[in-house]
């Protein structure tokens, strides 16, 4: 995956930090988008120190539906030759404050579902003319099955999963590797301040872990690999059982 | 694909939780300090952390190598650092380095020394930050000769009280810059530190170590040696009488010649040692074998940067040899003339009371630190680990005792134990350092454990 752009949205993410260290430290140029500029610029200048490669910061707001299509052309432009995604964006407010506050919720899918949509809509026919390129997507393990206590946040991670299938499915034969990685709890600023979470992972080894997977090819992939068999016991618990869970 | 439909008007971006409770220890795994913790990933998260929860006291904190309560803040509120380490600029030319607070030692010694740049000052592990090394104005081997790391500091940015950042310069605001090296976290944040980088000939030095066979020979070693850039001794902190104060003394100098480049990998200790396992016998033992293994005559040898800069990264979470008791260190520095005397008073006392330590530390010192608290100075400086033990109160006062009386100086970064009293015989610029603190912090936002004991508020 050498001499290729990674094109990182929502750079300033721990996890979207690691991975642009990861690409970097392959020769990968990189643009790095997000709406926090001073911190672009710091991480960019970081990633031209420490690797040597070329990094750029781009403005970008996921939750402006109607710039999708033009910052996708964009890109584009400054990269002509394979151009890769990974999508970092997200947002995970409180259950109980996002019910209280729908303008909280919708705030929430902007970035973790429709933003990201008209993104990779927009990107789609660009991909496919170019015949490569990977889409590398953050999903969540919160995604697989609806819990109490985050399921507004779950919802949204399913749609951004369920819209990935899709989306593999309409570029599988245009040469564009699609994967959405179904993360575990990672040690990041999304979880500092949550109770102790279960199998946490570090940020850079999820980001190692998530680029040996993409150079394999596109799919589903949990990370850390123990969600797999976690998960799965979780989706298969009855009913009445899951129910009387309090997580 | 265009989008027709917005969905209903979205609130303000919503924004994770910064702060969390949190019971931190220091390297000496002094008592778990419980206060709450953030941790951002960058400078706008650190802002917002400037307003902690309740109006608590505020500390910035680096790798928690300290030993004892300078990077604890019990009650209060403690903004770790590590997250934000990003490298902002490097002139080759000059071998002047931009970066966060958070970068490490490790980090400049991965990224720069295959580019012929070493820190121009390192303390003994590399897990240590830039942040906590300019707050300790820390110093190294080649202390003697180079100074310690605030002299090779050109300016930082620092986050401020009332939430402004200042751009410090020593020519800009001299009593700003002159307090917030060896300022112990207490005048602000640094979020950004240029520092200059030191070019180097290799990846390697030659090292000569050599058997020392008591405290006269030592002193006399540095004496012969004090053109050499590096030189540091390491004693027998258990050896009385005759053989007191003996040990090895290692000279260094940068290696025209390299070494092939072999990543060491760290052993991790899996396990506390139980208490016992530490007693005078198993180390007395370890100490003679230390001894032994040096030749008695000089001979050269051509050791990598990172086994001499900081030979017990090799076994990460050492402190925990010493089990969950903790242990504790001590580190003065003595002005040359009373030196030697008090060397030996304070060797006596560690020994006679059984106290059992590894390998003690002994080093000339050349230059006076930059900051009105650092801790440098010409003069001898002693350091030695002590486990915890019910008597270990009375036998700091001892040493706290020794060391004022011979004019010396407890080093900050180490300590647990010192008096407000000792503080302030030892460390006369502490008056203009609280005038420093008024100014920029009128109304005392920070503050830590070790500020509160010595009586700094
Ligand atoms: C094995 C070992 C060997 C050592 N050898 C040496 C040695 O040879 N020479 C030497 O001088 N020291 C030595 N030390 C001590 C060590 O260098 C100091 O304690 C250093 O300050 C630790 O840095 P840290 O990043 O762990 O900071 P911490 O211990 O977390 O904090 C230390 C101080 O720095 C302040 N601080 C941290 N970040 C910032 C920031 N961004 N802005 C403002 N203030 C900040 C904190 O408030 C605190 O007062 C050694 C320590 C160990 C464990
Ligand atoms: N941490 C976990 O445990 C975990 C587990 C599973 C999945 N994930 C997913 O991993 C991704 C990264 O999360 P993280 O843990 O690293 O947390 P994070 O630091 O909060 O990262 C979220 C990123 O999204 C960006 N963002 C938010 N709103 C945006 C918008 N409107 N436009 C553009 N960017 C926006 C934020 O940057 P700005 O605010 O600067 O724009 C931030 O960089 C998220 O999608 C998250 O859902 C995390």
């Amino acid at each position: 995956m050498a001499a290729e752009t990674w094109l990182i949205l929502g750079a300033s993410s721990a996890i979207a930090r690691a991975f642009a260290q990861e690409a970097a430290s392959h020769g990968a140029a990189l643009l790095l988008a997000g709406r926090d500029m001073p911190d672009l610029e710091a991480l960019a200048a970081d990633l031209r120190l420490r690797h040597g490669v070329a990094a750029t910061p781009l403005a970008w707001d996921a939750a402006e539906l109607a710039a999708q299509p033009g910052f996708a052309a964009a890109c584009a432009e400054r990269a002509p030759g394979v151009l890769n995604l990974f999508l970092a964006a997200g947002a995970m407010p409180d259950q109980a404050a996002a019910e209280a506050d729908p303008r909280l919720a919708a705030a929430m899918w902007a970035v973790n579902v429709t933003g990201p949509a008209a993104l990779l809509g927009a990107f789609a026919p660009i991909l496919a003319a170019r015949k490569a390129g990977r889409v590398v997507a953050l999903g969540s393990v919160a995604g697989d099955r609806g819990r109490k206590r985050n399921h507004l946040y779950g919802a949204s991670k399913a749609a951004l999963a369920t819209f990935l299938q899709g989306y593999a499915a309409r570029l599988a034969g245009e040469g564009v590797e699609v994967l959405c990685v179904k993360a575990g709890p990672a040690d990041t600023a999304m979880t500092w301040a949550l109770p102790k979470l279960p199998f946490m992972a570090q940020p850079a080894a999820m980001a190692r872990a998530i680029w040996r997977r993409a150079a394999k090819g596109g799919g589903e992939a949990y990370v850390p690999p123990i969600w797999w068999p976690v998960m799965t016991i979780i989706r298969l618990l009855p009913r009445r059982i899951f129910n009387r869970l309090d997580f | 694909m265009s989008v027709a439909v917005e969905p209903p008007k979205p609130g303000p971006a919503p924004r994770p939780e910064l702060w969390k409770p949190l019971a931190l220890q220091s390297w000496g795994r002094m008592a778990a300090a419980p206060c709450l913790a953030a941790r951002p990933e960058r400078l706008r998260e650190l802002q917002a952390a400037l307003a902690a929860p309740g109006g608590r006291a505020l500390l910035p904190r680096g790798a928690g190598r300290s030993y004892g309560d300078a990077c604890l803040n019990p009650g209060g509120a403690v903004v770790l650092t590590e997250r934000l380490n990003r490298l902002l600029a490097f002139d080759p030319a000059s071998g002047l380095l931009l970066a966060e607070p958070g970068v490490t030692f490790a980090d400049l010694l991965r990224i720069f020394l295959p580019r012929g740049f070493l820190a121009p000052a390192s303390p003994g592990t590399a897990f240590v930050t830039l942040g906590g090394a300019v707050a300790h104005d820390v110093h190294g081997k080649n202390q003697h000769l180079a100074g310690s790391i605030g002299e090779h500091i050109a300016w930082f940015d620092l986050l401020l009280a009332d939430g402004s950042t200042s751009r410090v310069t020593p020519e800009s605001d001299p009593a700003l810059f002159r307090a917030t090296i060896g300022g112990l976290g207490l005048t602000g944040i640094l979020t950004a530190i240029c520092l200059r980088l030191e070019p180097v000939p290799s990846n390697a030095l030659l090292v000569r170590r050599q058997r020392v066979p008591d405290l006269d020979a030592f002193l006399a070693g540095f004496e012969a040696n004090a053109a050499a850039p590096y030189a540091v001794g390491w004693i027998d902190a258990l050896a009385q009488g005759a053989e007191l104060g003996r040990g090895v003394l290692e000279v260094a100098g940068p290696s025209p010649e390299g070494l092939p480049d072999r990543p060491a990998k760290p052993r991790r200790l899996p396990f506390d040692l139980p208490g016992f396992a530490l007693n005078r016998l198993s180390i007395a033992a370890f100490n003679e074998l230390y001894w032994r293994r040096a030749p008695a005559l000089a001979g050269e040898e051509r050791v990598a940067y990172e086994r001499f800069l900081y030979p017990l990264d090799a076994i990460l979470d050492w402190n925990r040899l010493y089990g969950r008791g903790g242990f504790h260190q001590f580190q003065c520095v003595l002005p040359f003339r009373e030196g030697e005397p008090a060397l030996r008073r304070l060797l006596e006392t560690i020994a006679a009371g059984g106290n059992a330590s590894f390998l003690a530390v002994l080093k000339a010192m050349g230059r006076e630190g930059v900051g009105m608290l650092s801790f440098a100075r010409p003069g001898y400086s002693l350091a030695l680990d002590i486990p915890a033990r019910p008597g270990s109160a009375a036998l700091f006062a001892a040493l706290e005792r020794i060391t004022v009386e011979a004019g010396g100086r407890v080093y900050l970064a180490k300590d647990a134990w010192l008096s407000p009293q000792g503080f302030a015989a030892m460390y006369p610029e502490a008056p203009e350092f609280q005038a420093v603190r008024a100014r920029v912090d009128p109304d005392g936002a920070f503050s830590s454990g070790l500020s509160r004991r010595l009586g700094l508020g």
